[in-house]
């Protein structure tokens, strides 16, 4: 009885390393499974995956206008105080008073790049860039305003 | 005589060092692709240049001795490290005729010399003055002079089949079939128990307690920096290819060719490869088993590693030396 109990042990646990080893024998043998990628060299060719999250951007047209109607959505849905937007009052086309950005402060040193606030903003005015190498020598470059100097809203965006 | 001697020194470093930046470089590659990685791929082709980097690295680093450890020993420990992995090169057969030194007590000698390199682990860690370094040298002894034994009885199943010590006996031995195919099942058996124990001896993961990252940052060498540390890590590498340099010798022919029995034209077709190919061949066959179990097991506790040793490796390799004797008597054996 011990002496089966004994054999078992050695048997059961010969088994499962050899398992262990089969499938990173596998691995070896098969580099097409290698899941990481090069540094990206081919910058000509390169194709960024879909989900890469580089860092935040404020898409402009080609008349300097954006989207963003300044209604601090991102800023409070952002978990560490990335965004900070700083707004002003506008008088429109009728003359009414109106709330604008002024500028719009967003900090990568700060950034975890977890999309919350493309998510929470209203008007699609914010997107996830595929950026990378955003390494610098002085910490405060990496403090940036996203709307262009002298841009405005967009027509018919609420 | 002794200009001889010291050209076979230099001819030994001349060969070891650069081994250690193939074994450095194989090590890294190897377990990139068993984790499903690239591996180094900057530094030269393919990366092969990275080992040399990191040494130039390690050659400018500062080499810090704590000011509470005691600095005598604390300086020794890696020369003894080194010198005690390299002496064990002495007896090796490398290929038909190429041994620095043939002596009758061959393999005695290396089982001897290789049990040295504890006092080295045990001084680093003692005169470091650091409690890691102290519990993964503590760890290092319990272990290497429990898996001394396997090891022992392991090599002992072929002296008895062999009749001598002598390296060159126990290859010449082997000239019509390697060992591990000539001596059914109990030599297989000592073989894998050869493999596991001086992956033991050699403080290699899945047995690393010695260094142990995850729990003791460095173990035994925590407190060493630049070339000092980087001789700990040429002393590893050279047991490395000193054990598996041993498993091939003793179970796979060393430099001997692979041949079946009598079957002459077969034989003389295997002879054109030349010795030293199927001494280094068989050695790195030996050293990828040993990393592919370091990338692929999980660290053994101390219980589980005593355990291991005391209930299965011992007692196994103790009948099995019976069962060897047997077949050594009855000449059971091609």
């Amino acid at each position: 009885m011990f002496l089966k109990e004994y054999f078992g042990t050695i048997y059961k646990s010969v088994k499962s390393l050899l398992q262990g080893m089969k499938l990173t024998g596998y691995y070896f043998t098969h580099p097409k499974e290698i899941q990481t990628w090069e540094y990206p060299d081919n910058r000509a060719t390169l194709k960024m995956a879909d989900r890469f999250r580089g860092e935040v951007v404020m898409p402009h047209d080609e008349n300097n206008e954006h989207r963003c109607t300044g209604c601090q959505a991102c800023e409070i849905a952002c978990p560490n105080g990335t965004i900070k937007i700083i707004t002003k009052q506008e008088l429109n086309a009728e003359g009414k008073k109106k709330k604008a950005i002024d500028t719009f402060v967003y900090h990568l040193e700060l950034c975890t790049m977890c999309n919350l606030c493309v998510v929470a903003c209203p008007s699609d005015a914010i997107v996830m860039a595929q950026t990378f190498e955003h390494s610098v020598y002085d910490k405060k470059t990496l403090k940036k305003t996203l709307n262009k100097p002298g841009s405005k809203i967009m027509e018919g965006v609420e | 005589m002794i200009s001889e001697m010291v050209i076979a020194g230099v001819c030994l470093i001349l060969f070891l060092v650069p081994l250690c930046f193939i074994l450095g470089y194989m090590e890294r590659k190897v377990a990139a692709f068993m984790q499903i990685r690239l591996g180094p791929n900057r530094v030269g082709p393919k990366g092969t240049l990275q080992i040399i980097a990191d040494t130039v690295k390690l050659l400018f680093k500062e080499g810090l001795t704590p000011s509470a450890s005691d600095k005598f020993l604390f300086n020794l420990a890696p020369f003894i490290m080194v010198v005690t992995s390299m002496l064990v090169m002495a007896p090796m057969a490398f290929a038909k005729g190429l041994q620095i030194w043939d002596m009758n007590i061959g393999i005695l000698y290396i089982t001897s010399i290789s049990s040295m390199s504890v006092i080295g682990i045990l001084m680093a860690g003692w005169s470091s003055y650091n409690k890691y370094s102290l519990l993964g040298a503590m760890r290092s002894g319990a272990q290497i002079v429990s898996y001394e034994l396997s090891i022992g009885l392991s090599i002992i199943t072929i002296v008895i089949l062999t009749g001598s010590l002598r390296i060159s006996d126990i290859v010449l031995s082997q000239s019509n079939g390697w060992w591990l195919f000539k001596g059914h099942i109990p030599v297989i058996i000592s073989f894998v128990i050869f493999i596991v124990a001086s992956t033991a001896e050699i403080n290699r993961a899945p047995f690393d307690l010695a260094e142990a990252e995850q729990e003791l940052t460095a173990g035994f060498h925590t407190e060493y920096s630049g070339m000092k540390f980087a001789m700990f890590l040429l002393s590893e590498y050279i047991n490395l290819f000193v054990a598996s340099a041993i498993a091939a010798t003793l179970f796979l022919g060393g430099w001997m060719p692979f041949h079946i029995g009598h079957w002459e034209s077969f034989n003389h077709i295997m002879d054109f490869i030349p010795s030293s190919l199927w001494f280094l061949g068989k050695t790195f066959f030996i050293i990828f088993i040993i990393m592919w179990f370091r990338w692929t097991f999980p660290r053994l506790r101390v219980d589980q590693l005593l355990n291991l040793e005391w209930k299965y490796l011992l007692p196994i390799s103790m009948v099995n030396v019976l069962l060897v004797t047997l077949i050594a008597i009855m000449g059971w054996y091609f």
